[in-house]
Order: C-alpha cells, then sequence, then structure tokens
C-alpha cells in the first residue's frame, strides 16, 4: 500500500513538474467544445439540446491525448522494467499509473466542464449530474485506456492506434454518460444512467488493470 | 423473368444487396487463395536454397522472398 | 485427477493437434468438403431466397435482402467469439495454432461485419428512407466493425510478429467482456432516443418460408468461414515457417 501510494506520488510529481498534461488536456477540451456552436450557429436551443453529448465527447476525446504517454516514458528509459520487477504487483503498478493520469487530467476536466456547460447554454438542472457523470466516467476512461496503451507499446503509429482501439470500448461510458445529463435535463431520473456508469467503473476497476499489465509483460517480454 | 429480375421495383436494392455479398465473399476467397500460392512458392525456394547450400558456408547472394504480413 | 495432473493432461492433449504437419493433413481432408457443402448450400440458398420464398405483404421483395442481412450478422458475432476463445486457448494453454487461427480469421469477419452493415443499409433505404438507420442492431455491429478493424490494425502494427499476436490476443479478450456491455448500452440508447413512430428494422412476421432460406444461407455462411478459415490458418503456418528460415539464413 505504501509502494502503491509512492508511485502514485511519483507520477503525480514527474507529470506537474512537466506541467503540460494537465493544461493541455484542459485547453484541448475547451477548444473542442468551443469548435461547436462555431461550426453550428450560436442559436441556444440547439445547444443546449447538444451540450451534454459534445462535453462529453470532448472528454473522451481530451482523456486520449495523454494516454499515449502513460508507459511510454517509462518503457523507453528502463522504468518499466523495473516496475515488472518490483515487489509491488505489475497490476497495483498500472493501477497507480491510472490513478496519477485521471488526477492530472480527468480532475481539471470535471472541473473545467460546469464553465464548458455555461457555454453551451445548457439549463442549470443539468450541472450537478454534469459533474456526477464526470466523475464516474473518467476513471473508466483513464482505466481502460491504460489497457489500451499498454496494448500499443512500441507499435507503430501508437497514438492513432490507440484511439483505434479504445474508443469503441468507451461508447458505454459515453452512452450512460451523456444520458445521464439529458434525463435530468428532461426531468426524468439520471439514476439508473449514474448506477450503471458506477457497475461499469466498479468493473473496469479490476479488469483493466489485469489486462494493462498482461500487455505490458508481452511488451517486456 | 422480368418479373424477377425487377423485384416488386426494389431490385437496386435488392440486386445490390447480393451483389455486394458476393464480392467480398469472392473478393475475400481470391486473396485467401492467393497468399497461399504465394507463400507455398516462396516457401519451396527458402527450402530449395537451404538444401543446396552446405552447413557452415556464408549464405551467398539470394533473392528470397520477403515475408509477407497477411492482408 | 488432481487438478494440476487434469491440467497438464489437458496440455499435452492440446498440443497433439498443435502439430502443424498434423494440422496440414486435417485440413487437406476437410477442405473438399467444405467447399463443395458452401457451393451446395449457396446454390440452394439463393434458389430459395430469391425465387422460391414469398414476397413480403409489407415490405415486398426487400425482405430478400434479409437472407444476407442477418446470416451475416450472426457470423460477424460467431467469428469474434471465435477468435475470442482462440485467444483464451493461446493463453491459457499455448496452443501454437491458436493465435494464428485468430489472426487468419479477422478478416472474414470483418468482412461479414461489412456486409451486414452495407445490406442493412440497402434494407433500410426503401423502407425508411434514409441510408442509414440508428437502430440498435446496426449500431452494435458498426461497433463490432471497429472492434474488427482495431484488432487487425493491431496485430500488423508491431516489427515483431509474435508480439502482435499477443497483444491482439489480449484486445479480443477485452473486446469480449465488453461487447456484452456495448449491445446493452446501445439498446439503453435506442429505446432512450426512438421515436414512437419508427419501428425497429427488419422485423417481418417469420414465414416458415422465410425461415427455411434463412437458415440454409446461414449454414452456406458458415461452411464457406470453415473453408477460409482452414485455407487462411494454413497461410498464416506457411508464413511462420517462411520467417523462421528467413531468419536462420540472416542468423547463419
Amino acid at each position: 500500500m505504501r509502494r502503491f501510494a509512492a508511485l502514485v506520488r511519483r507520477d503525480l510529481r514527474l507529470s506537474l513538474r512537466a506541467g503540460t498534461d494537465a493544461t493541455t488536456a484542459v485547453m484541448f477540451f475547451v477548444v473542442t467544445v468551443a469548435l461547436f456552436p462555431l461550426a453550428i450557429g450560436p442559436e441556444s436551443t440547439v445547444l443546449a439540446r447538444i451540450a451534454a453529448g459534445v462535453i462529453w465527447v470532448a472528454a473522451l476525446l481530451a482523456s486520449l491525448l495523454s494516454l499515449e504517454r502513460l508507459f511510454a516514458n517509462d518503457y523507453e528509459d528502463g522504468g518499466l522494467d523495473l516496475l515488472a520487477l518490483s515487489p509491488l504487483p505489475l497490476e497495483a503498478a498500472a493501477l497507480a499509473k491510472v490513478a496519477a493520469h485521471w488526477l492530472v487530467t480527468g480532475v481539471p476536466l470535471i472541473l473545467a466542464a460546469p464553465v464548458l456547460a455555461l457555454l453551451l447554454d445548457m439549463p442549470a438542472g443539468g450541472f450537478a449530474v454534469l459533474m456526477a457523470s464526470l466523475a464516474l466516467g473518467t476513471p473508466s476512461l483513464s482505466l481502460i485506456g491504460a489497457a489500451g496503451a499498454a496494448l500499443t507499446l512500441g507499435a507503430r503509429r501508437g497514438g492513432v492506434l490507440l484511439s483505434l482501439l479504445v474508443l469503441p470500448l468507451f461508447v458505454p461510458v459515453l452512452i450512460f454518460g451523456a444520458g445521464a445529463i439529458d434525463a435530468a435535463l428532461h426531468g426524468v431520473a439520471a439514476r439508473p444512467h449514474l448506477l450503471l456508469l458506477g457497475g461499469f467503473l466498479a468493473a473496469a476497476l479490476p479488469l483493466a488493470p489485469i489486462a494493462a499489465a498482461a500487455a505490458i509483460r508481452q511488451a517486456l517480454s | 423473368m422480368s418479373d424477377f429480375l425487377a423485384m416488386g421495383g426494389y431490385a437496386v436494392y435488392v440486386w445490390s444487396a447480393y451483389a455486394i455479398a458476393a464480392l467480398v465473399l469472392v473478393v475475400l476467397l481470391a486473396m485467401s487463395l492467393g497468399a497461399l500460392k504465394r507463400r507455398e512458392a516462396a516457401l519451396r525456394l527458402l527450402e530449395a536454397a537451404r538444401e543446396a547450400r552446405p552447413r557452415g558456408e556464408p549464405t551467398g547472394s539470394g533473392s528470397a522472398p520477403v515475408p509477407e504480413s497477411s492482408r | 485427477m488432481a487438478l494440476p495432473d487434469r491440467m497438464a493432461y489437458l496440455t499435452v492433449a492440446m498440443h497433439r493437434f498443435a502439430n502443424p504437419a498434423r494440422f496440414q493433413r486435417i485440413a487437406t481432408a476437410i477442405l473438399p468438403w467444405s467447399a463443395g457443402l458452401t457451393v451446395l448450400l449457396l446454390a440452394a440458398g439463393l434458389y430459395l431466397g430469391l425465387v422460391a420464398s414469398p414476397a413480403d405483404y409489407q415490405q415486398g421483395d426487400t425482405v430478400r435482402i434479409m437472407y444476407i442481412h442477418v446470416p451475416s450478422a450472426w457470423m460477424a458475432l460467431f467469428i469474434y467469439a471465435n477468435m475470442a476463445l482462440a485467444s483464451a486457448v493461446g493463453f491459457v494453454w499455448r496452443h501454437p495454432l491458436a493465435d494464428l487461427f485468430c489472426r487468419a480469421v479477422a478478416p472474414v469477419g470483418a468482412g461479414f461485419t461489412a456486409v451486414c452493415l452495407i445490406t442493412g443499409s440497402l434494407w433500410g433505404e426503401p423502407m425508411w428512407g434514409t441510408w442509414w438507420v440508428w437502430d440498435a442492431r446496426l449500431t452494435s455491429v458498426l461497433i463490432l466493425f471497429f472492434l474488427y478493424l482495431g484488432y487487425i490494425a493491431l496485430v500488423n502494427a508491431f516489427d515483431d510478429p509474435v508480439r502482435g499476436l499477443k497483444a491482439g490476443a489480449i484486445l479480443v479478450l477485452v473486446g469480449v467482456v465488453n461487447l456484452p456491455i456495448i449491445k446493452f448500452s446501445v439498446d439503453w440508447w435506442n429505446t432512450l432516443h426512438q421515436p414512437a413512430s419508427v419501428s425497429r428494422l427488419g422485423r417481418p412476421a417469420l414465414d416458415p418460408a422465410m425461415l427455411t432460406p434463412l437458415m440454409v444461407m446461414a449454414a452456406a455462411f458458415m461452411a464457406y468461414f470453415v473453408t477460409l478459415a482452414l485455407l487462411r490458418t494454413r497461410a498464416e503456418l506457411l508464413n511462420r515457417r517462411i520467417q523462421v528460415l528467413q531468419m536462420a539464413r540472416g542468423a547463419s
């Protein structure tokens, strides 16, 4: 447990020192969302109708950005070999890196989302569910993305390949996440959607690190 | 016969559907057979070269076919 | 037997079939039969589907597209399930043919998925007036298509072919776990957003006269799959032998 926390702290320190990941993801998030009114027109009713979906898709794409480097840096400088040999199980190490990734990219997205919802004229009733759905959904994105990142270690065109692999797997999270907000906006219960998101997260928490660790062992062998 | 071809007015849709399916199945088959023939030929070449060359000698020049990724 | 003994026994049993020469012999024996069966079943299915079965009361002759659309959807799913099984076998028993089979059949699965999507589109246009309908089945099949493409891209993305196969195996296993969840989420999404007037694509009352061509075409596609799986796995085996010989040449 101590080693787990140490690994999370180390990754956090590295990301924050590099400084770019969190800000890049949030900037991408904001810019992408801002493109929609420019493309579709500023009509308030239209924007409000698509707000939930647009924010969710943008959050999806923004999470993808930093996933490619999740294991790649350590893979290239040999740190991943060390992790594989350390007493901390590789699955736990993977989970630790996912946790750091989420803290650095997912949380800023969650915090930036209400601002974007304002930009898209989302009615006030959706804000709480927006935050809740992103809070439950973005960890799943980090988890699945980590499995994909581990699979594409050392592959040619790894970044694009990662997107192709991972986006179909994101679909359930997207459907339930955006669906939750739309439900709240229509006065219907958002709880089933949020419960499903939570269920997905509960399943991904043990399974994704297992897949990621298996893929890392493949890459290192 | 012309009734059959006309498919109740939906000829374009029905025949296109069957044509696309036929195309995909035939193309897959052709590609699979082609790949098989090519690799059998390449393997024959490589094994003949291996027989011909006595052990211990450095590899001479040889135009060995490149192993292909399967498409 | 104790459990470890049983596993060892199974491993040995599995590996008896792993011998490439043995596979080649089995394949050579089966191929003529599966090829012949494919031709016969296709001929019968086409006759039954296009000539000997009635048009639908509501959908007219477009219902004949169903005889291709539905069996290809079944094959798309069946082949992915096979790939998942092969990947699992490859992991647990390290059967050398398993990963090769998986890679061999992926394009066939992708082909059936594409046929399903295109025929679905051709079925939808005369019926619903649009070239694409976001109904639950078509949307799930579209995502399955992306899963196939992802697998094919991944196994071809590495210089080391074995690494590609192993990574692909993990991807398929992750995909197969996700697949029911994706299907469930798409069904859910479909019921949420369905306008009241649109009913689901292609559910004519299944006249027994329509069931027969459907089943015959399904069987024909299955026989076709067996034929192609044997041909393509054989080609993968040859390719591996070629790679081994290449490396030996390079090393000596």
